[in-house]
């Protein structure tokens, strides 16, 4: 029946292709195809250079396991970041989100992901092994867990916990508490119970 | 359409699976509906008014509206969130464990009213001081009593004859303790202790505020926790994921470090 179908091969095979990513459906993926279709062909050639060259030109920060050009990356190069501290990541993304504020000026390590044994996550298939032999040269003095606020980043961040501790190095964790612009009567007991305990000096 | 739009529930969290960007799926146990799926929408963003309500290891109130595929929660307010059980390693593990062991042990909207009261029973426990390994040994065997497979201590599961105090034989196949005599036929069985089966005994037919008092020394522990955890695998022909995790932590630190 393949040749019967009323779209041409070539637009089928990109159809497939887009509903493959998250978030698309096959009626998104229509939609894009088309829309490829019409614009000029500069622009699906752009498309097609930035897919290659995401694969071919980045890599992992060998010491920060972020997402990078070069190795280290610019963060790990850097030297005006405080080499003193290092902040803690579950994801890549996480880092964008930080560094988006621009009060952090340390360095960075990120997990890709979080501890959760029901799902069969262990501490193997998290980069944990590799972060704590960062920590053995003695540079550095403070460890912020940035894990998820969520049950998986909470035990994720209390796992680590117990390893750095006995090194003798101070680990703090971001503030839990209510999120900015929300109200309180919907917050939970969880979060109300840390923003009491976290409460500061006006 | 008889049933109505929207119905209240309440519920344990005891799954979370991530959807797209920033949804998720949860999978609640509820006292009168069973194991049952939730859609809930925008979960995972911090504005979230819902997401510090329905984590896992939250006991809330659910309100959820019927949809084609899954029902969409569209409300949850809090009823014990079990504070001390999330402050710490090890009793999450646990937590997380007798969790998993009610996914595993369950079918979607079957009622189990006793299996809902029990997992409650077990994180309040939890949060208790205490021995936490006697408290999974409780919970495993009361789970399995609520899910129908009680195993059988009192007899002989094969000729039917009360058990002596001497060492007899565990058999998961058979679902019970086999005699010395009736041992020889079934490969699949190893011995069992006086004071082990005693322990076992104890935990099935006690309730939980009388069986947290027992004291055990680490071999006959260990013992008991063996028994228990081959059965459990026996039953659902499968490993139950978050044990290698627990045996990591005890291997690391050892309950008692933490608890």
């Amino acid at each position: 029946m393949d040749g019967l179908r009323p779209i041409s091969a070539a637009v089928h095979r990109l159809v497939q292709e887009f509903s493959r990513l998250p978030g698309i459906g096959p009626k998104s993926a229509q939609r894009l195809v088309y829309h490829l279709l019409r614009a000029p062909e500069e622009q699906s050639r752009l498309l097609a250079e930035a897919l290659l060259s995401l694969k071919e030109e980045t890599s992992l920060c060998s010491v920060c396991f972020n997402v990078t050009d070069t190795d280290p990356c610019l963060i790990c190069q850097s030297s005006e970041r405080d080499r003193s501290q290092i902040c803690v990541v579950e994801q890549p993304q996480d880092i964008l989100a930080l560094e988006h504020t621009g009060t952090f000026k340390g360095l960075y390590h990120v997990l890709h992901g979080a501890i959760s044994p029901t799902e069969g996550v262990g501490t193997d298939d998290v980069r944990i092994k590799e972060f704590i032999g960062r920590l053995q040269d003695g540079s550095v003095s403070e460890v912020i867990l940035a894990t998820n606020p969520n049950l998986e980043g909470e035990q994720t961040a209390m796992y680590i916990n117990r390893l750095v501790s006995p090194l003798g190095i101070r680990v703090t964790r971001l503030a839990r508490g209510l999120p900015f612009g929300t109200e309180l009567e919907y917050a939970d007991d969880v979060t109300l119970t840390r923003a009491l305990e976290g409460r500061q000096e006006f | 359409m008889s049933r109505p739009r929207t119905y209240q529930t309440e519920a344990i969290i005891i799954k979370k699976t991530k959807l797209g960007e920033a949804d998720s799926i949860l999978t609640l146990y509820t006292p009168h509906l069973g194991k049952i799926q939730g859609f809930a929408k925008s979960l995972r963003k911090p504005r979230s008014k819902l997401a510090g309500h329905l984590e896992l290891l939250t006991h809330s109130q659910v309100s959820l509206a019927r949809g084609r595929n899954l029902d969409t929660i569209t409300g949850s307010q809090t009823i014990n969130s079990f504070l001390p059980l999330k402050s710490d390693l090890w009793l999450t593990s646990c937590a997380l464990y007798a969790a998993e062991l009610v996914y595993q042990f369950t079918a979607d909207g079957e009622e189990n009213y006793r299996l809902f009261r029990l997992l409650l029973e077990i994180m309040a426990g939890l949060c208790q001081e205490g021995d936490r390994e006697l408290a999974l040994r409780y919970f495993e065997l009361h789970l399995l009593d609520r899910v129908g497979y009680r195993p059988q201590l009192q007899q002989c599961v094969s000729c039917r004859a009360l058990l002596e105090p001497v060492t007899n034989s565990f058999c998961s196949h058979a679902g019970g303790v086999l005699c010395p005599s009736c041992r020889h036929g079934q490969p699949l069985s190893y011995p069992l202790s006086v004071n082990a089966l005693k322990v076992l005994r104890f935990l099935q037919d006690n309730d939980y505020g009388t069986a947290s008092r027992l004291k055990l020394t680490p071999e006959l522990s260990q013992e008991v926790e063996a028994v228990l955890r081959d059965y459990l695998k026996y039953l659902l022909e499968r490993e139950v994921k978050s044990v290698a995790w627990l045996d990591m932590l005890k291997g690391q630190i050892g309950p008692a470090a933490s608890g």
